[in-house]
């Protein structure tokens, strides 16, 4: 009976009574979660765009990450050294055209998987050799003051995060309806043959989907790295992606956002009022206890493409 | 329906004025190497004409023209003889982009729509290739709803969800929007209601006659065929059997009985062994 009280009633009874501290909880876990729903959206992109499942989402977040801070010590301004990751992002992604995807075309998607795999250890070391492996802290110029709004406590920086998540969705979500290449992007994840009939070309679809994947990484690696420095945990923000993706189907944008969302409040939520329960530290497997219980019930994810029946 | 063009004008496609607008020489293709599917097939499509693409199941078809749109390397086929031109330029080694480029597009069999895309995205993404602006693109879209005015009522439903014919209008409709000089249509057919059939080969007749698309027609349908097609080639077994002026092939009587299903009564039993023996010579 005490047991049962205090995992399904106590917990309830707390957020109830202080629900200032609760709400300060969920938007804790709501900036967490923008940062889980940027790299999931980078998987996203690539799968459905390729069909490769990109092992090396995670990497890519810190090398970026990595690569902005490397340029700002050598004394580039904020603006500058944004500019010249955007770069080395973009000709990334030439790179791993060139060098994988051309090559791997026709392969079981297994091969692709590995070799993605291999780059996220090339990218990895890369990164370290040219820039070096101390934690580096970042600082972009954004202040972090605290402020209080009805009695919550919110910090500018977070705000900033929060929003600058919000707007790189929107404009991507522009992008992809209602530009041709938004639009050519959707139909090479449609029916690849059909696109290449109408001649679009899919290597160029390749590069830009990973150069889109890189600057989600970006803005996730700047939020992060501002938090906690940059350095090679950064890189397993990605092993948050998987039940991410698991909750919101691998091949929906839509359920990225949301699943990350919905990961980042839930596994707070958990810490702070069933952790003690358990000893502390649910957070680091709440999510994919979470996922897996919701794959029993919906295996093609929150929001999963429904697959049209041809009739 | 009015009576079709090719049992009135007896001319054959080639004329001899102008050169034909896509050659197709000898091509072999092979897929994952070893299977040999197209064993030397020749064919020529003239400037503004329709031409047929016959045979049964396996035939070569399909294997024909994407070699011709190069749409093979997706599917490990590889073209290794032979040559195939377009408007008197080799485009045998060119990507599917090129050739879009140059006017020559394939509509894939099975209708390739963009499931999760609007009738209205699908055309656009046809468009794709176009530099000459959102003006005349927009233009296009009108020409192509004029049409297939039903595809104008279900510009935004998405694709998925729309009935067969509205979505064989709509893969053609996309291959229109990249304004194309030769169509390779495969099997537009497959699937639809008689009445929708004809309705499809009425449009490709008018866009053949006022738009000067050509069209390279692969069809299981030889009746259907014939009659929207001038000239004709048919395959079997990855090798022209046999090819001549539309009319002339509905008259010959090999064609009425493989393929049109059409055998004189009477002699039955004689007439049998002996196209028995001819085919047998085209197998070989
Ligand atoms: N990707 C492939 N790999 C191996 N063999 C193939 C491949 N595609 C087609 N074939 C073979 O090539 C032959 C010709 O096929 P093709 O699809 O060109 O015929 P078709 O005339 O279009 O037939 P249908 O009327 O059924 O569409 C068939 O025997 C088929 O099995
Ligand atoms: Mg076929």
């Amino acid at each position: 009976m005490e047991i049962l009280n205090a995992f399904f009633v106590a917990p309830f009874v707390d957020m109830g009574s202080d629900y200032i501290f609760f709400a300060e909880v969920v938007i804790a876990g709501v900036l967490t979660g923008v940062m889980y729903s940027l790299v999931a959206l980078g998987f996203v992109l690539i799968f459905k765009a390729s069909g490769v499942f990109n092992f090396s989402q995670g990497v890519m977040v810190l090398f970026a990450a990595l690569t902005l801070v490397g340029l700002m010590e050598h004394g580039a301004p904020v603006w500058l050294a944004l500019i010249g990751t955007v770069l080395v992002m973009i000709a990334l992604a030439f790179a791993v055209e060139w060098v994988m995807l051309r090559r791997l075309v026709n392969q079981e998607e297994i091969v692709l998987f590995m070799s993605t795999i291999g780059l996220s250890f090339v990218l990895q070391g890369l990164g370290e050799m040219v820039w070096g492996s101390n934690v580096k802290a970042l600082d972009i110029g954004i202040p972090s003051e605290p402020f209080e709004v009805g009695g919550i406590l919110l910090n500018e920086f977070d705000l900033f995060a929060a929003a600058s998540g919000a707007v790189l969705v929107g404009v991507l979500a522009v992008f992809f309806h209602y530009t041709r290449i938004g639009r050519a992007l959707r139909a090479v994840a449609d029916d690849h043959q059909a696109a290449l009939s109408v001649g679009i070309p899919l290597r160029t679809i390749w590069i830009i989907v990973w150069s889109v994947a890189g600057m989600v990484g970006l803005v996730a690696g700047i939020m992060w790295g501002a938090k906690s420095g940059v350095q090679f945990s950064l890189s397993l923000i990605a092993l948050k992606a998987l039940p991410v993706l698991i909750l919101g189907g691998f091949t929906s944008v839509p359920g990225a956002i949301v699943g990350g969302l919905i990961i980042g409040v839930g596994e707070k939520i958990a810490e702070i009022y069933w952790g003690p329960l358990f000893g502390g530290a649910i957070e680091n497997w709440f999510a994919y206890v979470l996922a897996l219980v919701f794959l029993l019930f919906r295996p093609q994810g929150l929001f999963g493409e429904k697959i049209i029946e041809r009739v | 329906m009015s009576e079709s063009p090719s049992s009135s004008q007896q001319q054959p496609a080639v004329g001899a004025d102008r050169p034909p607008a896509l050659l197709v020489n000898n091509i072999e293709v092979i897929y994952d190497h070893v299977i040999l599917v197209l064993k030397g097939v020749s064919l020529e499509v003239p400037e503004g004409g329709i031409v047929a693409l016959l045979g049964a199941n396996g035939a070569g078809k399909t294997t024909t023209l994407k070699a011709i749109s190069n749409l093979l390397g997706a599917e490990r086929g590889d073209v290794t003889k032979g040559s195939i031109e377009f408007s008197g330029e080799r485009v045998d080694r060119m990507t599917p982009n090129d050739l879009v480029r140059r006017g020559v597009i394939q509509v894939m069999e099975g209708r390739h729509c963009f499931e999760h895309l609007t009738i209205e995205e699908n055309l656009l993404t046809g468009s794709y290739t176009r530099s000459d602006g959102r003006a005349a693109i927009l233009n296009d879209l009108d020409m192509v709803y004029g049409y297939f005015p039903q595809l104008k009522e279900r510009r935004n439903a998405q694709a998925g969800y729309t009935s067969g014919g509205e979505q064989q209008m709509c893969v053609i409709g996309r291959a229109l929007m990249s304004r194309p000089k030769m169509i390779l249509l495969d099997e537009p057919s497959m699937g639809l209601a008689p009445q929708l059939v004809e309705g499809i080969f009425e449009t490709v007749k008018r866009l053949n006659e006022e738009e000067g698309v050509s069209f390279l027609l692969a069809e299981q349908n030889t009746d259907m065929a014939l009659k929207y097609a001038k000239y004709g080639y048919i395959l079997e077994n990855g090798r022209v059997v046999l090819d001549g002026a539309a009319a002339a092939l509905r008259q010959n009587e090999d064609v009425k009985e493989f393929y049109l299903g059409i055998s004189a009564s009477g002699r039955k039993s004689y007439r049998d062994t002996k196209h028995y023996k001819r085919r047998k010579r085209w197998l070989a």
